[in-house]
């Protein structure tokens, strides 16, 4: 297929996956600061709940262009909401998403045009203060649901050809993605609590954690046991049967690559097979000796370099287009 | 050489055609079983009916974009729900009418782009044509595959009367408009699927198919399975639904000029597996814009070296570069004779008489009957610049005589017609409101086209601007099978 067209489908789903996964946390964020919370680290202010979505998305910067003075509540979910001066708010991944869609709207079916559409022009005609007043909790719940919503119809209409391989691309390389940084910061938040272990707070703290990536119902169901950090680290790192876990995102990713791959193209999924094998043969002591924060740090390095690998060969390629004669390894 | 121009009076009031009631209101046969249908039905019905297509031509973003418009990138052409109805032997006429229409326009081309028969034979003014910024010298000589320079042509017409129609003019170039015909007929099936069991209505979704035949068949020599593709400027062009729409249908690439190259006269695209050959693109740029080599040195929608491909033979452009010239206003006039000459038969389709200002005769004429007359720019499209007399006020012909004063050349001026009146849904109810209809003409081994086209309706009550631009909306159009 062409690689624009390739190039649009991938940043479509990533888009969602972001607008999802900006959602689930500022969920948790929401319904957390409902709780009493103090600031375990004063002066870091970039460990406090209101200000991971801006570290998570390297905006912290432009966030405190648009709105100085101390962090607050109101301007950060103003700020990722519907801001269109924020790229990575929910209005504008759904707007580039959709962007996205239009422009490959030839390669995906006319219900998923339809469904993304409808998105877009739903979530075109909301204000802050209006969601606000009707809870947000409620636009939350609706973000997540037209995300399912749309990976349902994806799912279900869609040849499963190379189009579909690279819609499946981008939502897990998005998701590896965020669950990675969401655990690092977040883990790096509260370790300094271990002390505190069984605390409501802290109860709350990690169950958050757990909600914002759906895990916490599998949590009970795999352990039968209070919340312990490492088995979070466990659970969102190794195990493969947590959808939102790294483990879970590699073994799609490396699955989709195999059967992407052709023999000019090896490099990407020689790169996804090796951070899967860390993964799949990975165990919990040595991630915990290595450190988590270094271990997540590695794996955001190899995921980087997996994602240039792809850009560069199948989405955004460059050839010698100006010789004369025909290219190597043209196709009629 | 000159033709005579019947001098047409502006239509006395009364006299447009209804074409779904007779004078005394009774209803015309082939209007029967959708009236004995509507009958019983509340405006509360249609109304609900007509709320939900505009819901869903929004939410399925079938859109076109509004050029000079501040307010928004796009929006959706309005769609009533009331169909157009027309008779088995009126569509015979149309059918018949249009395919020799574009007979006679594809052999003037490879005419004037070849021997200059009908230069020589006087029938033509050879300044019209190689004088016309349309024609492209580049071309001459050239041998397009299979001889065919009109894969896709809109003919635009109007009914003044049961059997009586008029060509407005030719579209050859990329004419737009034939995913709504497809959608609406869509639109009517999902909205009232019963009426389609009661009328026999002759299906049209075939479209897609015919034309990716044509296209294919047309291939440059010797290819065995090739690859089409439709190139489109991008996703802010005004119709770049359609484009995607016709890509979609036909199960084939939608690509932009910076998906394809050329290296060794050869196109290819940038595919996820390399580079993959094109050997026919269906084109909705303009010649201008198709190759910076070659054209437009500052266009950035096109394709570096792809008319050199195209001249040598290792690639098909549908639409030919070079077929407006065929479609500019001026030469419209001569297309009646085109058939005489071209085919031996006589035109079948009427075109509406026309005053061409370049003779200064028609000039003095039709500037002081202005108030009378349409007047259109030779070379324009879409329903921009022009001015309709009856309905313009006094500052706006004042205006417009100034501009025709200063180069009579680029105008032409017809007479204001009586076009025919469908019944729309409209704010106060059902009202018959102005028509007109453009069939999509397909040429491949054979010219062929589907038995149906787009209905544009004037919602603007009196007014005959049908182009959606202008505030023009869209019927479904059945024609009923003999």
């Amino acid at each position: 297929m062409l690689s624009r067209v390739a190039n649009n489908l991938y940043w479509m789903s990533r888009h969602i996956e972001r607008a999802e996964n900006t959602a689930r946390l500022l969920d948790v964020t929401y319904r957390m600061s409902l709780l009493p919370y103090r600031i375990l680290e004063p002066g870091q202010s970039w460990a406090e709940p209101w200000a991971l979505p801006l570290v998570i998305n390297g905006i912290a910067t432009a966030y405190y262009e648009r709105y100085p003075g101390p962090l607050s509540a109101d301007n950060v979910l103003r700020y990722m909401l519907l801001d269109t001066a924020n790229p990575s708010s929910i209005y504008s991944c759904i707007q580039s998403a959709r962007e996205n869609a239009r422009t490959a709207r030839g390669t995906i079916t006319s219900e998923m045009y339809e469904d993304i559409n409808a998105f877009w022009l739903e979530l075109r005609d909301r204000d802050f203060d209006g969601l606000r007043a009707r809870g947000l909790s409620g636009f939350f719940d609706w973000v997540k649901t037209r995300s399912h919503q749309f990976r349902g119809v994806t799912f279900g209409t869609s040849l499963r050809d190379e189009g579909y391989r690279f819609i499946r691309l981008g939502t897990f390389i998005e998701r590896a993605d965020n669950t990675a940084r969401l655990l690092d910061v977040k883990y790096h938040t509260l370790l300094p609590s271990v002390a505190e272990v069984g605390g409501a707070v802290d109860y709350y703290q990690w169950s958050a954690l757990l909600r914002s990536l759906s895990a916490f119902d599998s949590y009970r169901k795999v352990y039968r046991d209070v919340i312990a950090p490492m088995r979070v680290a466990e659970l969102l790192v190794l195990r493969d049967d947590v959808p939102r876990s790294l483990h879970a995102c590699m073994n799609e990713i490396y699955e989709i690559l195999r059967e992407l791959c052709d023999p000019g193209s090896r490099e990407a999924e020689r790169l996804a097979g090796e951070i899967h094998a860390h993964l799949h043969y990975g165990r919990t002591e040595h991630i915990i000796g290595q450190g988590l924060h270094e271990y997540l740090m590695s794996f955001l390095d190899k995921l980087s370099a997996l994602n240039e690998e792809i850009d560069r060969h199948f989405l955004v390629p460059v050839y010698a287009s100006a010789t004369a004669a025909a290219p190597a390894g043209a196709r009629h | 050489m000159q033709q005579s121009i019947q001098r047409v009076p502006p239509p006395p009031r009364g006299s447009i055609y209804n074409e779904m009631h007779h004078a005394d209101q009774s209803v015309r046969s082939h209007y029967a079983a959708y009236a004995a249908w509507l009958a019983d039905k509340p405006l509360e019905y249609l109304l609900q009916k007509q709320r939900e297509a505009d819901t869903l031509y929004t939410r399925l973003g079938i859109t076109f974009a509004v050029y000079g418009d501040e307010t928004g990138v796009e929006r959706s052409i309005p769609f009533d729900i009331i169909p157009r109805i027309l008779r088995p032997e009126a569509w015979t006429i149309i059918n018949e009418g249009t395919c020799q229409r574009v007979r006679a326009l594809n052999a003037f081309l490879k005419d004037i782009y070849h021997g200059q028969d009908i230069l020589r034979a006087g029938l033509v003014p050879r300044e019209h044509v190689l004088g016309n910024n349309l024609y492209r010298p580049e071309m001459r000589g050239f041998d397009v595959p299979g001889g065919v320079y009109i894969h896709i042509a809109g003919i635009d017409i109007v009914m003044t009367g049961a059997d009586e129609f008029f060509v407005l003019e030719d579209n050859l170039r990329t004419p737009s408009g034939v995913s709504y015909m497809l959608e609406n007929r869509k639109m009517m099936m999902r909205l009232i699927p019963e009426l389609f069991a009661r009328m026999a209505v002759a299906p049209i979704d075939h479209y897609p198919d015919v034309l990716l035949d044509n296209l294919r068949a047309l291939a440059p020599a010797g290819v065995m399975n090739p690859t089409v593709t439709v190139l489109t400027p991008g996703p802010y062009n005004s119709a770049y639904f359609e484009h995607a729409f016709l890509a979609q249908q036909m199960g084939v690439e939608l690509v932009e000029g910076q998906d394809l190259f050329v290296a060794g006269d050869v196109v290819y695209m940038r595919t996820t597996r390399g580079p993959q050959r094109v050997d026919v693109i269906y084109r909705r740029i303009d010649d201008d814009f198709l190759d910076p080599l070659a054209f437009r040195a500052d266009s950035v929608l096109g394709v570096p070296g792809l008319f050199a491909a195209y001249r040598a033979g290792n690639v098909t452009l549908a639409n030919a570069i070079g077929t407006g010239v065929a479609d500019d206003k001026s030469i419209y006039t001569f297309v009646p004779e085109m058939i005489r000459f071209y085919l031996g038969e006589k035109p079948i389709l009427s075109n509406v008489p026309t005053y061409r200002l370049a003779h200064a005769d028609d000039c003095k004429y039709v500037l002081e009957h202005l108030h009378e007359l349409v007047v259109k720019e030779v070379q324009g499209s879409g329903g921009y610049g022009m001015l309709v007399g009856p309905a313009a006020t006094r500052d706006e012909i004042a205006a417009y005589r100034q501009r025709i004063i200063a180069d009579p050349a680029q105008f032409i001026a017809q007479p204001t017609l009586a076009l025919s009146a469908c019944p729309t849904f409209c704010a106060s109810g059902i009202a018959p409101r102005h028509v007109d209809l453009r069939p999509y003409v397909l040429s491949g081994k054979q010219v062929t086209l589907v038995p149906g086209g787009l209905t544009r309706v004037a919602l603007r009550e009196g007014s005959l601007i049908v182009n959606s631009s202008q505030g023009g909306g869209t019927k479904d159009t059945w024609v009923l099978e003999a």
